[in-house]
């Protein structure tokens, strides 16, 4: 399929967007992008979200005590099957 | 049973990861394991319950951080993460190697949440059912206004309330790859979808996400 990249529609550009995100090409260097403020704003926003989950939202620790019941349950099991 | 009370703490696994601005394509990914891994891997599925926990070590604060931000509460996510390790135990014997050891721990503890969400009562019940959310509740076109975006006005709560309200497919999408940093490949390998179907869902919840933010930002989304 050949797509002038250069007139694409808004909907058409934001259809190839999960595609474009994903792939080699920078999607802010995409001819669209260059001229359409609103799918700029649109790309903007969405780069905004990726980054705040990488900056706002850190792996969590779990409590030290949960590896202790963790091993009791684990212990629990072995001893059933024993029995069983 | 040998006493293992205090497993080795091992490195943030995103510790590495660069913190100025990124573009999208850029996530990184989790660690490679190295042949240390492969060797506690199989004293573990050997019954070495040393080795167990240090598998424990190695993985426990990605799966908790995956149950916590599917279920928004630390209680239930420590039940689940519990439930996780335990199932790991029973069937750690049976992992073969098909995949890397992180997809099948990361796979099996998604069907434990997805589980929950179930017993819950949550529209959940299978990766299938959590990888196709219903079509009304695909965001439509999202446009905006360029002069109101959303640069600099997210916030740590607002941002976890606006995850916590997506639908369950795109939430587990969205917490592997921004959050964890799968890249689509190693989801799609998780979820048993396409490569093409990870994008999608990732661009979806991205979507309902910039829409939740600006509303609660108070700026108004044109369509």
């Amino acid at each position: 399929m050949t797509e002038d990249r250069n007139n694409l529609s808004c909907a058409e550009f934001q259809a190839q967007m999960p595609d474009l995100i994903g792939g080699g090409e920078k999607a802010s260097e995409h001819p669209h992008v260059q001229n359409c403020e609103l799918c700029r704003a649109l790309l903007a926003d969405l780069e905004t979200i990726a980054e705040a989950a990488r900056q706002l939202l850190p792996p969590v620790e779990p409590p030290d005590n949960l590896w202790k019941q963790i091993e009791l349950a684990i212990k629990d099991e072995d001893v059933s099957l024993d029995q069983g | 049973m040998p006493d293992s009370s205090s497993p080795t703490q091992p490195s943030d696994p995103r510790s590495d990861r660069p913190r100025g601005v990124m573009p999208l394509q850029a996530s990184i990914s989790p660690p490679v394991p190295n042949s240390n891994d492969d060797d506690t891997l199989a004293r573990a599925q050997g019954g070495d319950h040393q080795a167990f926990a240090q598998l424990y070590s190695v993985h426990k604060r990605r799966i908790y951080s995956l149950c916590l931000r599917m279920v928004g509460n630390t209680a239930e996510a420590e039940d689940l993460t519990q439930e996780a390790f335990l199932q790991l135990h029973r069937k750690i014997a049976t992992f073969r190697g098909d995949s890397a050891f992180s997809t099948w721990l990361h796979r099996l503890a998604i069907n434990v949440v997805l589980m929950h969400l179930r017993r819950k009562g949550l529209a959940v019940i299978s990766l299938d059912e959590a990888m196709d959310p219903a079509p009304e509740e695909g965001p439509g076109r999202s446009f905006g206004s360029p002069d109101l975006n959303l640069t600099g006005a997210i916030d740590r709560l607002a941002l976890e309330r606006a995850v916590g309200e997506l639908p369950a497919g795109y939430r587990l999408i969205f917490v592997l790859h921004d959050i964890e940093g799968y890249e689509h490949n190693e989801i799609a390998s998780m979820l048993d979808c396409s490569i093409g179907n990870s994008k999608s869902q990732l661009h979806k919840a991205r979507l309902k996400l910039r829409d939740a933010l600006r509303a609660s930002s108070g700026l108004e989304t044109q369509k």
